[in-house]
């Protein structure tokens, strides 16, 4: 009970507030530190509770990723037919082989039209019956049912305006039953994109938002259980940036936990898919594979949900830290 | 050290907790305040530390007047007072060690540094042996000594404490007393609001007398 010697005391009485700024920047790192892995072993020693809230915000972040990356992969898909518009030009069933190929002549000697091939309809069956699997059906028909085709390229592809013009023009000329210009649907395909992106831009707003609240009320709750905790530490001197610095650690920790788990979600998601897709794939003759997050996407999700905890964490922290107070 | 000029303090229900209190502490002054439960004694321990600021009067510490300390400058001065409290306020997770290092924690001391100094402090209440045990396994004197030597462990200048002996026997509160005393010895300011009479007029220091926010007795060395 009884001390040590009163001299020793009395000679530091005076250096206690007298730290320099060095020692001070140490023990801040070393605060930070403490807070870090602090918080880290609450998260984990409250692994229910955790793995919910990691869950929760993994498929918040997980639903906008996918649909980006299933965005992506269309328009990877599409790229490749972007650019020459083509027309197709679809004979009628009486024009006959000659006439067709005088026709297809006729067409290349045009100064607007740069390219033109022609598609008998023999082979055209010939192409439909290896790719459609359909051989026992067509090999029962009398006759051919396909026309002719002539694909025709227009000399300035980028001229939308041009190409319709030619198209319509096309379409009045005798033999040509059918004239359609296949960029309508590269439009529409793109108009399509368009619109899914500014869904996935919507929904991924909503849902940070969400993720936000989540976070935040989760925050909440931790500050609520450790209440008397921060009484103690402003009682004895603790400034709000060091009560507040667990808490932004725990957001952090949620945060980048639910990264973690959208990657592994999408990740999942798309092995998930990889057969069917390029199943699907191989029908069309394309080397199609499916893209994925790739290391850098899955690291800036990781990064994007520590930044949204720490977020959330913060507008938790900035809201009911101050309201406690010792009493 | 301390002094108090004129300090009232009126709660918005009309209460007067304090009024026109004004008292001098010296430097290296043990002073015991008390009166019976609501005379304010606890009102004056929490000014001390701004956890309450006064209606009216003024109240300087080492110096400086605590109207100019703004909320941001708030912690910095709780770093300078140590505050023993009556029923302990343990942080009852962490181990003794870690309690007790708190206020060097937050003060941002090196590691080695806080080993030094909590041990000093453990070793000075006699609780050196314990500190890796958790508070709910102590005795209630041993407690209120982890709380002392918490309050003591970043040397402060001044060290309060309101009732520190309300809850433990004569004996446990005779040795706490003596605790304090030794820390005064040492050039610490201490501040004791107590009403346990019979015990702090044995201890010959100087005793202020609170009643209904009035100060009767003490004002004087």
């Amino acid at each position: 009970m009884i001390g040590r010697g009163s001299s020793a005391p009395r000679r530091e009485g005076a250096s206690q507030s007298r730290t320099g700024w060095r020692e001070r920047y140490n023990g801040w790192l070393q605060h930070h530190r403490l807070s870090a892995a602090d918080s880290m072993s609450r998260v984990i020693d409250n692994p229910g509770t955790s793995l919910l809230t990691w869950l929760v915000i993994g498929i918040a972040l997980a639903l906008p990723t996918g649909l980006d990356v299933a965005l992506d992969n269309v328009s990877q898909l599409s790229v490749s037919w972007d650019s020459p518009a083509q027309i197709s030009l679809f004979l009628q069933d009486e024009v006959s082989d000659e006439r067709a190929r005088e026709l297809q002549q006729e067409l290349i000697e045009r100064p607007d039209i740069a390219q033109t091939r022609f598609v008998s309809r023999q082979e055209a069956l010939e192409e439909f019956r290896t790719l459609s699997g359909f051989a026992d059906v067509l090999d029962s028909l009398d006759s051919n049912p396909l026309p002719h085709l002539i694909l025709v390229s227009p000399a300035d592809s980028s001229a939308q305006a041009a190409a319709i013009a030619l198209r319509d023009e096309l379409q009045s000329h005798p033999g040509v039953a059918q004239a359609v210009l296949d960029m309508e649907w590269l439009q529409r395909l793109n108009s399509l994109m368009e619109l899914g992106r500014r869904l996935v831009l919507a929904v991924a707003v909503l849902l940070v938002v969400g993720v936000l609240l989540i976070l935040g009320n989760t925050i909440r709750l931790a500050i609520e259980g450790r209440r008397e905790e921060i009484v103690i530490i402003k009682l004895v001197g603790g400034s709000n940036a060091f009560v507040r610095r667990p808490f932004l650690y725990t957001g952090l920790w949620y945060g980048v936990g639910g990264g973690l788990f959208a990657g592994l979600l999408v990740a999942g998601s798309l092995w998930f898919l990889r057969e069917p897709v390029s199943d699907l794939a191989r029908l069309y003759q394309s080397e199609f594979q499916l893209r994925g997050l790739g290391v850098m996407g899955a690291l800036n999700l990781i990064i994007l949900g520590g930044m949204l905890g720490l977020a959330g964490a913060w507008l938790a922290v900035a809201r009911h830290l101050v309201e406690i107070q010792p009493r | 050290m301390i002094s108090f000029d004129r300090v009232s303090k009126r709660y918005g229900e009309g209460h007067d907790a304090l009024r026109e209190v004004t008292v001098d502490i010296g430097r290296d002054e043990l002073v015991f305040i008390t009166g019976h439960s609501g005379a304010g004694k606890t009102t004056l321990l929490r000014m001390i530390m701004l956890m309450e600021r006064p209606s009216r009067g003024q109240v300087l510490v080492d110096g400086q007047n605590l109207a100019s300390i703004g909320p941001r400058g708030v912690p910095r001065h709780r770093r300078n007072i140590g505050v023993v409290f009556q029923n302990h306020r343990l942080l009852l997770d962490r181990t003794v060690f870690d309690n007790v290092a708190l206020p060097l924690i937050i003060a941002g001391y090196d590691y080695r540094e806080v080993g030094r100094r909590v041990r000093a402090a453990l070793d000075k209440v006699g609780l050196l042996d314990r500190e890796r045990a958790m508070p709910v396994t102590l005795s209630g004197g041993e407690q209120q000594r982890v709380g002392i030597a918490r309050a003591v462990v970043g040397k402060p200048k001044i060290l309060l404490a309101d009732e520190p002996t309300g809850n433990l026997d004569p004996a446990l509160s005779a040795e706490v007393m003596q605790l304090f005393e030794e820390f005064n010895q040492v050039g610490v300011t201490v501040l004791i609001a107590s009403h346990d009479l019979a015990l702090i007029s044995r201890l010959r220091h100087r005793i202020i007398t609170l009643r209904e926010g009035r100060l009767v007795a003490g004002s004087k060395t």
